[in-house]
């Protein structure tokens, strides 16, 4: 099913999604923070949906939103956050912060304004009724290697991760 | 107003590098480690967003797989990430990441 009223959501979703990451790094309170961003997290599974992107949509409310932005909500119970609200939000170099990181969107701007004509104005056709089951037939075939290191990959971050958050090993 | 209705590549593009800059702002502002850590999620997003653009721009489904690798890298670095700030919190009773300096000249 092709996707209907296409630029309402797109603008819709892009301006939850900025609205969002904003409040994640000027709110003071790191829960209100975590919320905007599964907000966030939320409306970019939904523009997934409209780049025919089923099953990597339902990775991320499924992964994202539900796994670690739980982890996050966890660790935020566990430490104490009251000291660090009552303190200084930004850090000593955050005028230099600002300044790098207005450097880096004027080489976006630069970039994107400069090479935006190599970008064919094309849509292909993709399907999507068998999307999941091509990216399987991917991962298992051609990503094999991929896969197999991405799941050595997180049995080291969770062996890691027990090991620092432990008292005594 | 016709580009502006017209939804191609290049507005997905320029959507994850308004978030990537955002994540990058609370990176290199923010004191608490916690909302580090959330703005590097930001920045991995963009990243992903982009991927998933480029896989619907040419038609194949490799930046889709590639959007899974990246969210699995995600979920080990933020297990490894929050277990190191625990460790932290443990030892200084702070989760400010000024107070980091223990390699600091």
């Amino acid at each position: 099913m092709a996707p209907v009223a296409t630029p309402f959501f797109f603008y819709l979703l892009a301006g939850i999604m900025i609205l969002g990451g904003i409040l994640v790094i000027t709110r003071k309170n790191p829960v209100h923070s975590a919320v905007a961003l599964i907000v966030t997290l939320l409306a970019q599974a939904s523009i997934y949906l409209m780049l025919y992107a089923p099953f990597v949509a339902g990775v991320q409310i499924i992964l994202y939103a539900g796994g670690i932005m739980v982890l996050f909500l966890f660790v935020i119970m566990l430490v104490s956050i009251d000291r660090s609200m009552k303190e200084r939000q930004f850090n000593s170099q955050w005028v230099v912060g600002i300044i790098a990181a207005t450097a880096l969107g004027g080489l976006f701007i630069a970039v994107y304004t400069k090479g935006k004509d190599i970008f064919p104005d094309r849509a292909l056709p993709m399907v999507e009724n068998d999307n999941t089951q091509k990216i399987a037939t991917m991962l298992y075939g051609q990503y094999m290697f991929a896969f197999e290191i991405a799941s050595l990959l997180l049995l080291v971050a969770i062996i890691g991760a027990v090991v620092m958050a432990k008292k005594r090993i | 107003m016709e580009s502006m209705l017209h939804i191609t590549t290049l507005h997905y593009l320029v959507l994850g590098a308004a978030l990537f800059l955002l994540g990058v702002i609370g990176v290199l502002t923010r004191r608490n480690v916690v909302i580090v850590l959330m703005s590097i999620e930001l920045i991995l997003n963009a990243v992903n967003l982009n991927l998933v653009a480029f896989s619907r721009l040419w038609g194949g489904l490799h930046g889709q797989v590639f959007a899974i690798f990246v969210i699995t890298d995600a979920a080990a670095e933020a297990a490894v990430g929050l277990g190191i700030l625990i460790a932290f919190f443990r030892n200084k009773e702070t989760v400010n990441i000024d107070e980091v300096n223990l390699l600091k000249w």
